[in-house]
């Protein structure tokens, strides 16, 4: 569904990405874990073209998507849920949801995808007319996911969906992104979370400085013992 | 003295509107776009000639050249934003001083090549009229001056608060990133804020063109209480800016009354100061 070339990207002259290559099939639930500042979120804003890719391609659904303007891969179906939820805090939940069907045709099907996202995230019918500023962070954490959602995407890209939350919420989290991935929606996930991530990936790669170091079945990742003894501390 | 102070607030009040008007698209501009328009005064300044020319030359009246200053200067802000703005739009701020300044003396230059310095006015048959109701005088152009300046400004806050366009315009004013990751295509939601930010302070000229002079450098003269509203107001409310526009108007009649009408810059610099020093996210400002 999406696949990645060789990809290297900069921050000013400091170089983030260096020959990034993955593949991500449809269906999947796909995580790329690795350390702070090893390139994680770098390779989702390149995907989602927020950040250029300086060499490389990208392909979605057969077609070149590497540098095209954010709003046009957000039309494709590539939409991302970024880390720190960066909602909009001056607008209320509804308003959030309704800048999620930004696109023409998310726009369409708003109303029936409203509903699917309420009966996702009952709270938030709850406090539809708060504003998103004033929500708890696991509510907010939510609102992130269900805005996401509300772009109709075909992959969602999820960055550090469990990052601050308390772990019965992280345990929530997780258990959304696989009932989001059951409902046909391709996840590419990144977490620090490698223990969790890992449990519900079908496939994972590795990130160190910006590398791809290590790639596999989720399971396989887990059980590997430089995986083991780096991140999960075993 | 009671019908004095009536008096004044009136006189204010309707002041208070055109400023706001004025400072309302400075602000939606530097909400949006983080760009600080320093030919916002000369925008006016061209709404102001433009209403101008329409009643010399056709005879049009100022009230009904909005209806063609309007669009135009919405057309003029596209342009302007994509030729100038656009480029320098992740510029460092000096490059971006630099630019929206060198825009305000070239325009500045150019109304004077063509226009000289002449203070210009227009002569219409309601100029002088006068409401008179309970010993208060309500100059009939400034009451119409404020009426207008208000229904635009409601206008704009309904357009922003219930259009699809409106809402991308503020999700993108309080988080760009997300505002790209949602699919707003942010180039064009720049351009559209610029572009009503310009048809405001056109708008705002034309119907100061009545009750007022145009010259080339008459913009500098209302955009530094511009400057003072928005700082007042809180840089990113453009309720603030509403409010800061109707609170400055009131500020000029009561200075103008009490202390002196040469003291009235004095006042709006003291009070910019003390917002600086004790409340520089303004009245309506969020940190």
């Amino acid at each position: 569904m999406l696949s990645l070339e060789n990809i290297s990207a900069y921050y000013g002259d400091v170089q983030a990405l260096r020959d990034i290559s993955l593949r991500i099939k449809e269906g999947k639930i796909v995580t790329i874990i690795g350390s702070n500042g090893a390139g994680k979120s770098t390779t989702l804003n390149t995907i989602s073209g927020v950040l250029r890719c300086a060499s490389g391609k990208i392909e979605f659904l057969g077609g070149r998507i590497e540098n095209l303007p954010p709003h046009q891969i957000v039309e494709l179906g590539v939409v991302q849920i970024p880390e720190a939820r960066l909602l909009f805090p001056y607008m209320t939940v509804l308003e959030n949801l309704e800048l999620g069907a930004y696109t023409p045709k998310a726009r369409k099907g708003k109303e029936q995808n409203q509903e699917i996202v309420f009966g996702l995230f009952p709270v938030l019918e709850e406090r539809k007319t708060q504003l998103a500023g004033t929500l708890s962070g696991g509510e907010q954490q939510m609102l992130a996911i269900a805005r996401g959602l509300m772009a109709r995407p075909k992959l969602l890209m999820l960055d550090e969906p469990s990052l601050g939350l308390a772990p019965l919420l992280v345990k929530q989290v997780f258990g959304t992104v696989k009932e989001i991935n059951a409902q046909g929606i391709t996840v590419l996930l990144v977490e620090q979370n490698v223990f969790h991530s890992l449990s519900i990936a079908d496939e994972a790669y590795v990130l160190e400085n910006g590398r791809v170091v290590l790639g596999g079945g989720g399971k396989e990742i887990l059980e590997n013992p430089r995986v083991k003894e780096a991140y999960l501390g075993i | 003295m009671l019908a004095t102070v009536i008096q004044l607030i009136i006189n204010g009040l309707l002041l208070g509107g055109i400023y706001a008007l004025i400072s309302i698209g400075l602000t939606l501009i530097f909400g949006v776009l983080e760009i600080i328009n320093f030919a916002h005064g000369e925008f006016l300044m061209l709404g102001m000639y433009a209403s101008y020319w329409l009643f010399q030359l056709f005879g049009v009246d100022p009230y009904l050249s909005l209806l063609m200053v309007i669009p135009t200067f919405f057309l003029v802000g596209l342009a302007v934003q994509r030729i100038i703005i656009q480029p320098i739009i992740n510029a460092p701020p000096l490059n971006q001083i630099f630019a929206t300044v060198g825009l305000s003396l070239v325009l500045q230059n150019v109304a004077l090549f063509f226009w000289k310095a002449d203070y210009r006015t227009v002569r219409t048959a309601y100029s002088t009229l006068c409401l008179k109701t309970g010993g208060l005088m309500i100059s009939l152009p400034r009451l119409v001056a404020f009426v207008l300046a208000i229904a635009m400004i409601s206008a704009l806050l309904m357009f922003l608060k219930r259009t699809y366009t409106g809402k991308a315009i503020r999700a993108l004013a309080q988080e760009k990133r997300a505002a790209m990751l949602m699919g707003i295509n942010v180039y064009r939601m720049y351009q559209i804020a610029f572009g009503i930010g310009i048809a405001c302070v056109g708008a705002a000229g034309a119907i100061l063109i009545p009750i007022y002079y145009a010259f080339p450098t008459v913009g500098a003269l209302f955009v530094l209480i511009a400057f003072v509203v928005v700082i007042l107001g809180g840089y990113n409310s453009l309720v603030g800016a509403l409010i800061g526009g109707l609170i400055i108007g009131l500020v000029e009649a009561f200075s103008g009354f009490f202390l002196s009408p040469h003291l009235k810059e004095a006042v709006y610099f003291v009070i910019f100061i003390l917002i600086l020093l004790f409340r520089p996210t303004g009245l309506f400002g969020r940190g």
